[in-house]
């Protein structure tokens, strides 16, 4: 076996060296009633080139994103990655390294993430960023939860701009610790409802922006008003590049933002792995989840940086930690850091710009189409549209003519009387070609 | 004439002072080890390594949405960012580089071609919510390594959503919550976890609300089954134990500890961790397991990646299985479908625990990794992790106190700080001097049961060659501590790219963040 070094003369003289006469000697603790004779029922083991043409077959039964003209979004996003990226996140150092631990030989890793946490802070407005979590609902969950051991409340406002599988992931963990959710009606559009919904008894207030229409909201009012009920604003962001081009959460009032990270540097992998940004304002830092990377220094009074403040950590803490998260997403978060630090300001403002820019101009596309209503009157690079028809079925129509036309609102909440709406994403990998055949492929769907 | 001239193609020798102790270099450079400053110190405020098109903005949409203020962000251009990381990745030890001992962690080879089928387009260019007809491979791979580890493990159901272990536990308890809620035993609130366990166990049970209650440990580092019985009654809701245990010895009692668990109408959760132990050779579902998390990123070597992605399938028992999350697979005459709601009446699932699907990215990884190995190799992976802890054990046993001498380790061998008594030198120091020698530190401190804990897990990639270079490496490093050459340890490491840090200052006053040097307007705050 090509993983494996020990040879057959090793594993005797190993044995020898232990004084065991076989290897069931070292597991004689195994209660006789679960000692196996012979191997499980699986295939046995194999080559390279067999693995490799048996998981490339079943590779070949997806259609990727880049083969056709491609709009899903709804929080994960296509964009181009440089090479760079995967180039340097396979470097052994950070591919096979743990949990940096022991900083002497993991200033690489802890450079790497105080550097993360400093575009993070920047990008989302906010003062204090962590090392990163699972991905953004989990992120929003955890926040919310975060919320509650702040403020010493347990209710949660979930704004119907939420995307549903942030709803469910939220409600999920809140309901297992008693703290009541209440979710609004989807809507594309509903600040207010969300500002009537606060009480004394609020602990947050949970606001996406861009939402899951695709709709861009100006948080500050609602951000006033849990204030003034003592509450805190929880902003969530599902694509990142959107803050290339709009107001920051921190700049509208935000105490927390939990945002999912995917589109800086990372693929979209049929959903994970990903990387959740978790930001919040610096007094609430004692409360936050996960790892922070903070600077120091060494004996010899060099610049340094380590894991701190652990003792919010489940290694530490125990049943007394702020989470009981250990394992994050480390190397997405490296991806992310590269691309970041590839566009720089610069890059990210044109890459923003480039995005809008495709995104109205599908809209105009499409708008065109009769018996299609655009339903986001100000959007980032995602917007919702209304059909004549079923959107899961107008979607299953554009697959069968080679065009990934979206995502029908229904497959994230069936239950919400939305069944004809669809959600298109466009970014910058999108061609004008690539619109030309969407707006063919839904004329088509919608006469059907 | 010198005969240093490096010439094309003419050798050179040494020549000269040949130690290099105290020497300074006049830039303070260190040969081929570059300091590197952040990104935010590279003067790219004004750059990008992206070439992008300038879009005519036009966003007369979003009024006053739009981001006026400067963000922030310095770019670099491609050269400098290769520069940038290739320097900060030569700071770090990895599991290429040389054994990488922590025990608990299971930092075992990452075969590359588990990276290479993880980026094949099919896997990696396609989104969570494109049309199932589109990505039937996929949800068939999700099925196929469903299969694997429910053979693994003799349990009837996955759980494949979880992103970590510690999100795998989350899974568990949810899972047994909601059992318990359906049967109206509302006052179950207690969760019982030995003293020995991971800190994620009792933070997972406090974080969905259940007060952790602590089993004593026998003396020879398993679970007390008196103090279990005693502790067990009608608020218990499950008990928690990890197996092969954090001392990493097998708890004999197992099938006990699962009988006693059930009579009291409590579920048994098996933190999964340390199933590299026995996988192949030992099935959870044969010890009366009701639901463990299997963390990927350690038995089924998914990279660590510098602190994750991992990702934590939780397979469960009969009684546990209609209360899984979603999303899961099912087969019908169409082919293969992801069932992202759970239906009608009969709905028990406790709901969904992250947007999409979890981790695919690592299931590609893993079932990469299964298949390579076969039913046969697997169960020789759990061997030869066994036989290479004992090895260690056995090796070592003359000159540092195993925590538990009697009888086999598993996968990894723990020694107390008894044989460093009076020798000045700490377990942390002990620990620090091994970077000197090339080899990352073992766990230290862990489990919290045995003093000055030193846990180390080889793994079965370690050849007998490092084996032995590792071996002998602690057996100098023992002597020299016996004999008192204090210095060695407290100073230690000296040849990192950095000496000891101070902890206690980063946390007494936090810099969680870069900010620009008073007097500079580079940079937005």
């Amino acid at each position: 076996m090509r993983y494996l070094p020990l040879t057959a003369d090793d594993r005797r003289a190993m044995l020898s060296a232990i004084g065991a006469r076989s290897i069931d000697d070292l597991f004689v603790d195994v209660p006789a009633s679960a000692r196996r004779t012979g191997t499980v029922d699986l295939p046995g083991f194999m080559g390279e080139l067999e693995v490799e043409r048996e998981l490339s077959a079943l590779a070949g039964r997806n259609i990727p994103a880049g083969s056709a003209p491609f709009f899903c979004g709804a929080g994960a996003y296509r964009h181009h990655v440089p090479a760079t990226v995967d180039h340097v996140i396979q470097r052994s150092e950070f591919l096979t390294s743990y949990t940096p631990y022991q900083p002497e030989i993991a200033q690489g890793t802890l450079q790497v993430l105080f550097e993360f946490q400093t575009q993070v802070a920047r990008l989302t407005g906010m003062e204090v960023a962590n090392a990163s979590m699972y991905d953004g609902s989990t992120a929003a969950a955890e926040a919310v939860l975060m919320a509650a051991r702040v403020t010493r409340r347990n209710r949660a406002v979930l704004s119907p701009g939420l995307h549903p599988h942030y709803v469910h992931s939220v409600e999920t963990l809140a309901h297992a610790t008693s703290i009541a959710t209440e979710r609004l009606t989807p809507a594309v559009d509903a600040e207010a409802a969300v500002i009537e919904a606060i009480d004394a008894d609020t602990a947050c207030v949970v606001v996406q922006t861009p939402n899951v229409f695709g709709t861009a909201t100006d948080v500050t009012r609602i951000a006033e008003a849990a204030h003034a009920a003592g509450a805190l604003l929880i902003v969530v962001t599902a694509e990142v590049v959107s803050l290339g081009l709009l107001k920051s959460p921190g700049e509208m009032g935000a105490d927390i933002v939990a945002a999912e990270g995917q589109s800086i540097g990372n693929a979209l992998n049929f959903g994970g792995p990903y990387v959740g940004l978790f930001a919040a304002k610096e007094k609430l830092t004692r409360q936050m989840p996960g790892r922070l990377c903070g600077e120091t220094v060494d004996a010899e009074g060099r610049r340094g940086f380590v894991l701190t403040l652990s003792t919010r950590e489940q290694h530490i803490r125990r049943d007394k930690a702020t989470s009981n998260i250990c394992t994050n997403s480390g190397l997405c978060a490296l991806a992310f850091n590269i691309h970041m630090s590839l566009l720089g300001e610069k890059g990210l403002r044109r890459l923003a710009a480039l995005n809008h820019a495709r995104a109205r101009r599908t809209r105009d596309a499409l708008a065109a189409i009769p018996g299609v209503e655009v339903l986001t009157p100000r959007f980032f690079n995602e917007f919702a549209v209304r059909l004549p028809v079923d959107a899961a079925r107008a979607v299953e129509t554009m697959a069968a003519d080679g065009v990934i036309g979206g995502v029908p609102f229904s497959r994230l909440d069936p239950e919400a009387g939305l069944d004809d709406v669809l959600l298109v994403a466009a970014t910058e990998v999108v061609s004008d070609d690539d619109i030309i055949r969407l707006t063919e492929a839904l004329k088509k769907a919608v006469t059907q | 004439m010198s005969s240093s001239m490096n010439t094309v193609g003419r050798p050179t020798r040494p020549e000269g002072e040949t130690s290099a102790q105290g020497f300074q270099s006049l830039t303070g450079g260190r040969g081929l080890l570059q300091d590197e400053p952040l990104i935010f110190e590279l003067d790219g405020w004004d750059k990008t390594g992206v070439d992008l098109p300038e879009a005519d903005v036009d966003a007369s949409d979003l009024g006053d949405l739009v981001r006026r203020e400067p963000i922030g962000l310095p770019g670099l251009s491609e050269p400098e960012t290769m520069r940038h990381y290739v320097r900060l990745s030569q700071k770090n030890h990895a599991i290429d580089l040389a054994l990488y001992p922590l025990g608990s962690c299971t930092m075992k080879h990452n075969p590359r071609l588990n990276e290479k089928m993880a980026r094949l387009p099919g896997f990696s260019d396609i989104h969570p919510l494109q049309p199932q007809s589109t990505v039937q491979g996929a949800i068939e791979l999700m099925d196929r390594l469903a299969h694997w580890l429910k053979t693994l493990t003799g349990m009837p159901a996955v759980a494949l959503s979880p992103k970590a272990g510690a999100h795998g536990e989350l899974c568990g308890l949810l899972a047994i919550h909601a059992a318990h809620d359906a049967r109206g035993e509302h006052a179950r609130r207690v969760v019982l976890c030995p003293t020995s366990a991971h800190g994620t166990n009792p933070a997972t049970a406090a974080f969905v609300g259940y007060s952790v209650r602590e089993i004593a440990q026998t003396q020879d580092g398993r679970v007390d089954l008196a103090d279990l019985e005693a502790k067990l009654g009608p608020d218990v809701a499950a008990i928690m134990v990890t197996n092969p245990n954090t001392c990493g010895l097998f708890e004999r009692d197992i099938v006990e500890i699962a009988r006693l668990t059930h009579e009291a109408g409590a579920y048994f959760y098996c933190d999964g961790a340390n199933f590299n132990a026995i996988v192949g050779r030992v099935r959870p579902g044969d010890l009366g397991v009701d639901a463990m998390h299997i963390n990927l990123h350690k038995t089924f070597s998914t990279p660590h990646g510098g602190g994750g992605p991992g990702a934590g399938p939780v397979v469960l028992s009969e009684a546990l299985a209609p209360y899984a999350p979603v999303p899961w697979v099912t087969h019908g005459p169409d082919g293969f479908r992801l069932e992202e709601f759970e239906q009608g009446e009969a709905a028990k699932s406790f709901g969904r625990m992250n947007a999409f699907h979890g981790q695919m990215g690592m299931y590609v990884r893993a079932l990469t990794y299964m298949m390579s190995h076969g039913s046969d190799g697997l169960k020789q992976v759990a061997e030869d992790a066994v036989l290479n802890a004992n090895y260690i054990k056995a090796r070592l046993s003359d000159v540092m106190t195993p925590a538990f001498p009697d009888g086999p380790c598993m996968h990894e061998a723990l020694f107390d700080d008894r044989w460093l008594e009076g020798a000045g030198v700490t377990t942390l120091d002990f620990a620090k001097a091994m970077i000197d020698e090339g080899f990352h530190p073992m766990t230290m401190y862990f489990p919290l049961v045995v003093h000055g804990a030193m846990l180390i897990e080889p793994t079965e990639t370690e050849s007998k060659i490092e084996l032995d270079r590792f071996i002998e490496a602690l057996r100098a490093l023992a002597e020299a501590a016996r004999a008192g050459d204090v210095e060695r340890f407290k100073g230690a490491p000296h040849l990192a790219p950095l000496r000891r840090l101070d902890e206690t200052r980063a946390a007494r006053a936090p810099r969680l963040r870069w900010t620009a040097p008073e007097g500079s307007n580079l940079a937005a705050e």
